[in-house]
């Protein structure tokens, strides 16, 4: 079986699972409304000062929905010993990781639209625009990319799910950073062109922990 | 295995020599600095903390690699002591910098982008701490911490230019001030400075892995012990 052929086989079943169950993205939806409201009723937010704390709502709920999701996607994965079947197709680890990871992107995403969609509908915010939706993919992807790395090692240590957060979100605080300038700055009407530099920082972010990440998993997985 | 450490002995005599030459020139060698006055003399020691804890990330990162390569016990005590001993060389650095902004810049903390790296790099190795202490198995925690440092490191240039273009959007207007020109003394107490806490990285390290070596010596003993039991 071809390398691309053996990461789709992962992403199909992954999504199959997924489509029977609904259980990792009901949780990362209803997450999302309850953090957007809870961050609505703490920052008490209204006019202007929503407008500005949009970006940073939009990538903290990210940020803590996706690490509900990535959780799911081993814990499953062990608690049926999928994973062991996985790990005997011989030289797969790589194609196991990039099927993972994009398994996780596909179900952020979708709860990222309905997450942009809300954000814009409550605090009337043009943020379904194809710069910003760009700019949400490149986000993702480098933070499912971390997350999907440590959440198979979190999996089998003694604390599992509260292990994750505590060691993804120090790693993703430089791509935190630079996707909420992007997302700011878009909102406020700067051009692409003016946000390059964060969006080049994702990218650097993206490859760099993408790679990372694929040379290392093999030590991230199994006894 | 030697119980006496002749070299750790002497690292340890060099170290403490260097550390008094070095407390010495801080305070009776280097000027007074013209706008901070005193206060600006814990520069030197603070400066070399934050150095030291780096190098230490750094080291760990590499010991982290050398154990995914070769698998071998003692690439893992390195990159596990290097991190120990980094964290409190680190933290060491945060708090002598706090102390120095109050007086100079008027507050404990500002989210000026050396200050706010460091501690970024506190959490993720308060972190590795963590995730060693979630795993049962050794073999199978110093995989994963490997794993970890490995990651952890990569993302500190991003971090840098992140938190450092962050900071130059919103621009603090207390930082402006914080630059200094260095006289030639300053220069000197801030080299020994260095080597003296490079020495003191070095002298804690060997101690620290050393005692990582009895602790797995110890371990097996333990295991044999329990297998064998106490008369064969």
């Amino acid at each position: 079986m071809g390398h691309l052929r053996k990461i789709w086989a992962v992403v199909v079943k992954d999504i199959a699972l997924e489509c029977r169950t609904w259980e990792m993205i009901s949780a990362m939806l209803i997450f999302s409304v309850l953090a957007v409201f809870a961050f609505s009723f703490a920052l008490d937010l209204r006019g202007a000062s929503a407008r500005g704390a949009v970006p940073g709502i939009l990538w903290t709920t990210v940020a803590f929905a996706g690490t509900l999701g990535l959780n799911r996607s081993f814990a499953r994965e062990q608690q049926s010993g999928c994973i062991d079947g996985l790990l005997l197709v011989p030289g797969g680890r790589a194609a196991i990781f990039l099927g993972k990871a994009l398994g996780n992107v596909a179900m952020m995403l979708i709860m990222e639209t309905f997450l942009l969609i809300l954000l814009s509908g409550l605090f009337s915010v043009p943020l379904l625009r194809p710069n910003v939706l760009g700019v949400v993919a490149l986000g993702t992807a480098g933070y499912a990319a971390a997350g999907t790395l440590l959440a198979a090692v979190a999996v089998n240590t003694r604390a599992r799910e509260v292990m994750l957060p505590v060691l993804l979100l120090p790693l993703a605080f430089p791509l935190l950073i630079a996707a909420v300038q992007a997302t700011g700055g878009l909102i406020d009407g700067k051009t692409l062109a003016e946000v390059s530099g964060w969006v080049r920082l994702l990218i650097a972010y993206d490859v760099g922990m993408a790679a990372i990440a694929t040379l290392t998993f093999e030590h991230a997985v199994g006894a | 295995m030697r119980h006496r450490d002749t070299t750790g002995l002497a690292l340890s005599i060099t170290t403490s020599v260097a550390l008094l030459i070095a407390q010495g020139m801080v305070f009776l060698y280097a000027p007074r600095e013209a706008t901070m006055g005193d206060v600006q003399r814990i520069f030197y020691f603070h400066v070399s903390s934050a150095w030291v804890g780096f190098f230490a990330f750094f080291v760990a990162m590499l010991g982290s690699i050398g154990y995914l390569v070769k698998g071998q016990r003692k690439w893992d005590r390195l990159a596990l002591s290097s991190i120990e001993v980094g964290l409190a060389f680190m933290a060491a650095a945060v708090i002598m910098g706090s102390l120095w902004a109050r007086p100079v810049w008027g507050t404990y903390w500002t989210w000026e982008p050396r200050l706010t790296i460091s501690a970024v790099q506190l959490l993720v190795y308060l972190a590795y701490l963590m995730l060693r202490a979630a795993v049962e198995n050794p073999e199978q925690g110093a995989r994963f911490a490997a794993v970890y440092g490995v990651v952890a490191f990569v993302t500190v240039p991003v971090s840098w230019f992140a938190i450092r273009w962050w900071r130059s959007i919103h621009p603090d207007m207390l930082t402006s001030g914080g630059e200094m020109a260095l006289t030639p003394r300053m220069s000197h107490t801030l080299a020994a400075s260095l080597v003296a806490l490079t020495l003191l990285y070095a002298a804690v390290l060997r101690q620290r892995m050393r005692l990582g070596r009895f602790a797995d010596a110890l371990a097996s003993l333990r295991t044999y012990v329990e297998r064998e039991g106490v008369d064969s």
